[in-house]
């Protein structure tokens, strides 16, 4: 009943962390909020993973003539690509935070099907496990991008494995997204219709269409892959016949919505973020629900903007072209929108919204580079170059990984009970946009100039640039780990939290206590609201825009 | 916990704890049974997209591979998928109307047709490895000009009627389980909903050989 509750201690009241121990408990739980840390947890450790063989590249890259033979260096931009790409990026925000608040945002006890969703993590553990012992046994080298007939054919690395833990690894992120689906379509609280969700559950249900109807196709071109480098019929063998571009357009047809995979959740987090630090609501609620929906449509018809340069048809470049410019819309919607949001609003500037800032400013930065490389013929001259390389990292890291820490800060209080110590937390996100900035802006000038991607040696001349990139890297790098520490340390000894320390709204807020118990509310909650009436104005939701 | 469980007013033993009643978690089941369908049509999609694509460059070799494809034994499983399609719509329709002994005889019925397919499709499998028509080191084909394209058909027929099989396969297991179930009593006329759910798999691996049989043995084949 009482939307506020009194200061509680967390060991007082029963709840999910504290309701059974062991690690059955653990490992074969169902509850939607414990397969979430799963998956925290397994997640953080697969980032780390990536971001060693990060560093690995950045200390060869210190000098034009390289530290590590050409041979690793291929090895280590792949593992790199390989592990932050499809075992930390498109898992991340969904099978955390989604995992966690999608039931709790929308009233439910839990998603719509727990053991599927249990299954999901043994299944991204075993893809995980099989791309790690692709690792052991000594790595790959074809890019993550697999393309043939290299992968197919010529390349003695261990592609077998690391193609198949791709595909494994596939299985857990269909069935996120289908439970997603399934729980937002029928598991809704009496009162949550769509015009009243968070916007984070229209981000989270747009990255669960592409995740079902893209992570199939990579799937089955694994498959193709794995059949053609055991049989070598020729599939993507151009010397007897076959199509090395239809790979490319199998490949891409996945990976490229892929990416959306990976940005849209960032975006629902920060539409969270901005409204509660502005403590006013979304500025154009329907516009930033459809634009997620739209980013998921679009982004399924802007593939071939990957293969401009490999040999397609001109009057394909040009319709795939055109299209890559149409999908700038909606995300441009969502980034005015928040800023519009911003706008005499009593803007604070909390951890989380610091994390904000970043996001808008770097997404901003690495959506609109985006735009030169839908221009054929920008991207003729920047294609496989560092412009590249620093575009998307802009997207995915300053984007999403910022996003990730935002979410994380926001609603660690939630997730543990506990709070994180704001003056450590706000310093480390300095470090982290400092660091970031660092390493990668210097990429676009080297992209620029002409440095291409995926080689251990340059010329000396592009020597300044690398070491302010490396350097950066190492700034960054300390940046990550300095919250790995406080929050570890926050979760055991942190200050108690109370149910909503930030006054924001949303059910998860309002009438979950913190942490929740195990299936979510005390008392089942009705919506009498629309999203984000930080006004307290009693009103109607809207129809129009 | 135990005051969670005071929401929950008695129910059936079916229901699941986070659903409210039985209505919404049949809803739940079926949307995810027709999301999961449409995966599967994205993974078939794959190779479908494939063979278009080779089918437009190289239709020659399309109609020669397709005199090597045993038109007779396809034609014979596709009318053993279809009749297996049937029996399963009985099935579900006596799971509806709580017939337990002909749920079971429908369902071993469904099963049986979906092991004479199998069988049959191993018999040609058989004939393609005896002809030297399966992909790899040792393939062989007799006319000159399509060898390696032929090779590249052969491996499309291969993987899509692979994958389609061993799709089949996981039916046959779930229909095992099914079976089981049914033999236990666990199905009644409130409650039948993975009859029908492995039934809507069923029928859409059906479906997908309705699309694979003509793709591969027909097209061309007069020529």
């Amino acid at each position: 009943m009482s939307a506020i509750l009194p200061f509680a201690s967390t060991e007082a009241r029963t709840n999910y962390l504290n309701v059974d121990y062991g690690w059955k408990s653990w490992l074969f739980t169902t509850d939607h909020k414990r397969i979430a840390l799963l998956y925290l947890f397994s997640i953080t450790a697969f980032f780390f993973v990536g971001g060693a063989f990060a560093v690995g590249m950045r200390l060869n890259l210190l000098t034009p003539e390289g530290l590590f033979s050409h041979d690793t260096y291929n090895k280590l931009f792949t593992m790199h690509g390989i592990i932050m790409v499809f075992f930390f990026l498109v898992p991340s925000i969904p099978a955390t935070l989604g995992n966690f608040l999608v039931p709790l945002m929308i009233g439910a006890r839990d998603l719509a099907f727990p053991r599927i969703n249990l299954l999901s993590w043994y299944i991204y553990i075993a893809g995980g496990i099989i791309a790690l012992t692709a690792i052991v046994r000594g790595g790959v080298d074809t890019g993550w991008t697999f393309y043939a007939p290299f992968s197919a054919t010529y390349s003695n690395t261990h592609v077998i494995l690391a193609a198949l833990g791709i595909f494994v690894g596939g299985f857990s992120s269909i069935l996120t997204g289908l439970n997603f689906i399934v729980t937002i379509h029928k598991m809704r609280a009496p009162g949550m219709t769509w015009g009243r969700l968070p916007l984070f559950i229209w981000g989270h249900y747009a990255t669960s269409l592409i995740q079902v109807l893209g992570t199939p196709v990579i799937a089955i071109t694994m498959v193709l892959l794995l059949l053609e480098r055991v049989l070598h019929a020729g599939l993507f063998d151009p010397s007897v016949g076959g199509d090395p571009v239809l790979f490319q357009h199998l490949f891409w047809f996945y990976s490229h919505p892929a990416v959306y995979i990976m940005i849209l959740p960032g975006m629902a987090v920060i539409s969270e973020l901005v409204t509660c630090f502005s403590r006013k609501a979304i500025f154009g609620y329907n516009f930033v629900a459809i634009s997620s929906i739209a980013i998921a449509v679009l982004g399924f018809l802007v593939w071939g903007h990957h293969l401009f340069v490999a040999g397609q048809s001109m009057y394909a470049s040009m319709a795939f072209s055109f299209l890559s410019f149409l999908v700038a819309v909606p995300s441009a919607i969502k980034v005015f929108n928040w800023t519009a949001t911003m706008y005499k609003g009593s803007v604070s500037f909390e951890t989380p919204m610091l994390y904000a800032f970043g996001f808008i400013g770097l997404f901003t930065i690495g959506g609109l580079t985006g735009l030169f490389l839908a221009t054929m013929a920008i991207d003729v001259h920047v294609t496989d170059t560092y412009f590249v390389i620093a575009h998307f990292h802009y997207v995915m890291v300053g984007g999403m990984v910022m996003a990730y820490l935002g979410g994380i800060h926001f609603w660690f209080p939630k997730i543990t009970g506990r709070m994180y110590p704001e003056g450590w937390a706000k310093f480390a996100a300095l470090v982290v946009f400092a660091g970031f900035n660092l390493t990668f802006f210097p990429q676009f000038i080297l992209g620029y100039q002409g440095m291409p991607r995926r080689y251990a040696h340059y010329p000396p001349e592009f020597q300044v640039l690398n070491v302010m990139s490396t350097a950066g890297a190492s700034i960054l790098a300390i940046g990550y780990l300095i919250p790995m520490i406080y929050l570890t340390w926050a979760w055991r000894k942190g200050p108690v939290a109370p149910q909503n320390p930030w006054n924001a709204k949303g059910l998860e807020w309002e009438q979950a206590p913190s942490p929740p118990p195990k299936y979510n509310f005390e008392h089942p909650p009705v919506v009498t609201e629309p999203a984000y009436n930080y006004s307290g104005e009693e009103q109607e939701v809207k129809s129009g825009g | 916990m135990a005051d969670s469980e005071t929401i929950v007013a008695p129910h059936p033993r079916e229901l699941q704890h986070h659903f409210d009643d039985s209505a919404q978690q049949l809803e739940s089941s079926t949307l995810g049974m027709w999301v999961f369908l449409v995966t599967e049509v994205m993974f078939f999609g794959g190779m479908f997209g494939g063979y278009t694509v080779y089918r437009d460059l190289y239709p020659a070799a399309f109609a020669s591979t397709s005199h090597f494809m045993n038109v007779t034994i396809g034609a014979i499983n596709t009318g053993v998928l279809i009749c297996s399609s049937f029996t399963m719509v009985l099935a579900v329709r006596s799971a509806q109307l709580g017939q337990k002994k002909a749920i079971i005889a429908f369902l071993v019925l469904t099963l049986l047709l979906g092991c004479v397919f199998l069988t049959l499709k191993g018999v040609e499998y058989h004939e393609k490895w005896v002809e030297h028509h399966i992909p790899g080191p040792g393939f062989q084909y007799a006319d000159a000009r399509y060898a390696h394209q032929a090779q590249i058909l052969f491996f499309l027929y291969f993987a899509m009627t692979g994958m389609h099989a061993i799709h089949m396969i996981v039916g046959v297991g779930l229909l095992t389980v099914l079976i089981v179930m049914a033999g236990r009593n666990r199905f009644s006329g409130a409650w039948y909903t993975p009859v029908e759910m492995i039934g809507l798999y069923w029928h859409f691996v059906d479906i997908i050989w309705i699309f694979l049989f003509p793709l591969l043995y027909l097209i061309g084949h007069t020529q």
